[in-house]
């Protein structure tokens, strides 16, 4: 047997050494990606924090709360008229739908109806809000699967809709048209040829979309079986609106349970997409424009004549009790419970937002997916940061 | 140029060191103006730029100046020196890459024997850069994007390669000044009007060469690397004023050099049907017709960046080694077949 020498000792502990630090140095560990919360993909200042292992996820944490500014507290220190300048802002690109379901349970605890004719005018409005929100949806939907064109489309023709309710409120973006017992004002005159014009030019630009979108293959590949929710998995997260529709529920508030609007006296219909995955969320959503846009057809040919503002007292103190109003919105359904101790002032307001519920999911859904996947999933999702955070 | 060769040493270097410029940097201005600017506006039904000059024709400059006012930022972390030299590894790419493109008879920068082979060679030298750029910001987005591209432009170079090769058989050669005359004398069947632009009987190949070419510009089907609804701008995130601005004119001048480069394989380069190759008047002629056509490839390929949606990097690589590849590799055996046939 030879000696081993000091020198070739050391050499092979160097070696060995040499060896178990490759070893560790082989050894990946997981990146922590922090999207957000100033990120081109989130429409606001959602942060999501992702852990990746390479380009896959391995968990997901949604953190919310950056845009956070208190409705629900504020309007416990404003009138009741007031209260809608606020929750205006919730859902900002489809604002009037915020006001409606306020309005109907501060009515419903005041025991006043809305005449016919404000209605069917709050109905128009609240499906033109509808179309403006989602068909920027479409083009969003485009941006975040990398094609920049039809955001500029969307811009483009979501701007027929918003001329139309700012001739008709005064407002673009933030009309606080509706009161208690009616609507602030009628609809201007010429307003509804013009609209009519508007709805023929969203069901083009609805006809443009698909063409853009639908039939390309590079988006299928990117959004089909993408981001797949089951029926009852969403149900337990609490998704609504098109987010669950797409998964095979048919469940719209606006059919099943449409108290203070009018859309059980139109004729349309709920559309349900079977796969639940991104491209079916896209799909039921570009239906659904299409279906309001016929919707607001109808009310239009149908509008009854008639006072738009039914007899409320000039100061308004709604009586004590409560009451919980909710309402299909463009991004799901949107309750109000407004609790009334008989004071000018709401004693309490909770808003039951629909992309509070619809974001919970994204920790289930989103594990397991590629990065690039998180962004088209989260876009599918469409959520409003302002109806997150309210 | 052929006055030139007879120059001293410093009178040609410095007239190729000029034409390189010119050659990239007013290519690159007019896609940026005429197709990013306009082209685009025109699609998105907008107007675009239209301040500055005549139909916002000095946008260029003014975008220049802002950038070249801005500060150089460096990120805390980045490793500073690789994250400078960056950008000029990009640009480097481009400017090697342009000296094997002929303009006309006389007019070419280097008449190598073997000049589309370098070109192919030193165009893969910008994957270093932009790993480079991904390595040295120090940013988690940064460092992915990079990590795509690479990933993306090595997987995208083997399509691009092997079309060239089916027109490198074709024309015996690899120079590309032959390429060029092999498509201005040659025939199909007898009949040789226009010559024998390679896109009529090398169209596949073509295809196969425009669909590398989108992906090694990283432009919208393959713009992974970049992802601006993912990766903020992916290796260029951490980038800003000048450094910035040579990535930018890097990206328009490498499309501008790669249009170029499909112009001459496959378009026929310089030449005008009727006119003797070797007529003087070609080497005034010839520069025009070529940028002519780097215009209409460009046109495609900005066309498409604004139409398409983006693949995932999986879906990307999937297209290059299952469907770019073999269809190249079909092409090479028929081209090769055909060609001992005929």
């Amino acid at each position: 047997m030879t000696a081993i020498s000091d020198r070739e000792q050391l050499a092979y502990i160097a070696a060995q050494a040499a060896d178990a630090r490759v070893n560790v140095e082989l050894e990946t560990e997981g990146m922590t990606l922090n999207i957000g919360p100033q990120h081109p993909a989130t429409h606001g200042t959602l942060r999501i924090v992702a852990k990746l292992d390479g380009e896959q996820v391995i968990a997901v944490d949604p953190i919310m709360g950056y845009m956070h500014r208190g409705y629900e507290k504020l309007a416990e220190v404003r009138t009741y008229p007031q209260v809608t300048t606020l929750i205006n802002r919730i859902d900002w690109v489809g604002s009037f739908a915020n006001e409606v379901p306020f309005i109907l349970a501060a009515e419903k605890l005041m025991e006043v109806e809305a005449p016919p004719r404000a209605q069917w005018i709050r109905t128009i409005l609240f499906e033109m809000s509808r179309i403006a929100n989602i068909s920027l949806f479409l083009g969003d939907m485009g941006l975040q699967v990398g094609a920049v064109t039809p955001a500029f489309f969307a811009f483009r023709d979501r701007e027929h809709v918003l001329n139309q309710i700012e001739a008709a409120t005064g407002g673009r973006f933030h009309p606080n048209f509706d009161r208690i017992g009616g609507l602030k004002d009628d609809l201007p005159a010429g307003w509804i040829t013009e609209t009519k014009r508007a709805m023929k030019k969203m069901r083009n630009f609805c006809d443009e979309i698909e063409g853009l979108l639908q039939g390309n293959e590079i988006f299928e590949a990117r959004t089909r079986g993408i981001g797949v929710i089951p029926a009852d998995v969403g149900l337990s997260y609490g998704l609504s609106g098109a987010n669950i529709r797409a998964s095979g529920v048919d469940w719209d508030t606006r059919r099943d349970n449409p108290g203070g609007l009018v859309h059980n006296e139109l004729d349309w219909k709920v559309w349900t997409h079977v796969d639940g995955d991104s491209f079916a969320r896209f799909w039921v959503r570009l239906q659904e424009v299409r279906e309001s846009t016929k919707m607001v057809d109808q009310l239009l040919d149908g509008l009854p004549g008639g006072p738009i503002m039914a007899k409320v007292p000039r100061i308004i103190k709604v009586p004590a009790g409560e009451a919980y109003v909710e309402t299909e919105n463009p991004l799901g359904v949107m309750g109000y419970y407004v609790v009334s101790k008989g004071d000018l002032v709401p004693y309490r307001v909770k808003i039951r937002s629909a992309s509070f519920n619809n974001i919970s999911i994204t920790p289930w859904l989103l594990k397991g997916v590629y990065v690039p996947d998180i962004i088209t999933i989260l876009g599918s999702l469409y959520f409003i940061l302002g109806d997150i955070d309210r | 140029m052929i006055a030139a060769i007879t120059d001293p040493w410093w009178a040609q270097t410095t007239l190729r060191v000029v034409g390189g410029l010119a050659a990239v940097l007013l290519v690159a201005g007019t896609l940026v103006y005429l197709h990013l600017f306009k082209l685009v506006s025109f699609m998105q039904s907008r107007l675009g730029p239209m301040e500055a000059g005549p139909f916002g024709s000095l946008q260029l400059l003014a975008e220049v100046g802002k950038f070249i006012q801005k500060e150089d930022i460096f990120p805390r972390k980045a490793d500073r020196f690789v994250f400078a030299a960056a950008p000029f590894v990009v640009l480097m790419s481009t400017f090697l890459l342009v000296v094997v493109v002929p303009g006309g008879p006389d007019a070419w920068f280097v008449d190598s024997e073997i000049g589309i082979y370098l070109g192919m060679a030193v165009s893969s030298v910008s994957v270093i850069g932009i790993l480079m750029a991904g390595w040295g910001s120090a940013s988690k987005y940064s460092l992915l994007g990079g990590l795509r591209a690479t990933g993306q432009l090595i997987a995208y170079e083997l399509p691009l390669i092997l079309a060239v090769l089916g027109v490198v058989i074709q024309a015996e050669t690899m120079n590309m000044q032959g390429i060029v005359l092999a498509q201005a004398e040659g025939e199909i069947f007898g009949w040789g009007v226009i010559g024998n632009p390679y896109i009529l009987t090398q169209g596949v190949a073509f295809l196969i060469f425009m669909v590398a070419m989108q992906a090694e510009l990283t432009q919208t089907p393959f713009d992974m690397p970049i992802a601006e609804s993912e990766l903020v701008t992916g290796y260029m995130t951490e980038y800003s004023g000048m450094r910035f601005l040579l990535f930018f004119i890097g990206e328009f001048a490498t499309a501008g050099v790669f249009s170029a480069i499909a112009a001459v394989l496959f378009l026929g380069g310089w030449y005008i049907p009727g006119i003797d190759p070797a007529d003087n008047i070609m080497n005034v002629l010839g520069p025009i017709v070529l940028i002519t056509k780097i215009v209409v490839l460009t046109f495609v390929v900005f066309w498409v960046r604004f139409t398409f949606p983006r693949f995932r990097e999986d879906q990307l690589q999937k297209l290059a080694w299952k469907v770019l590849i073999p269809i190249a590799l079909a092409n090479i055996v028929v081209t090769g077949v055909l060609k001992v046939a005929f």
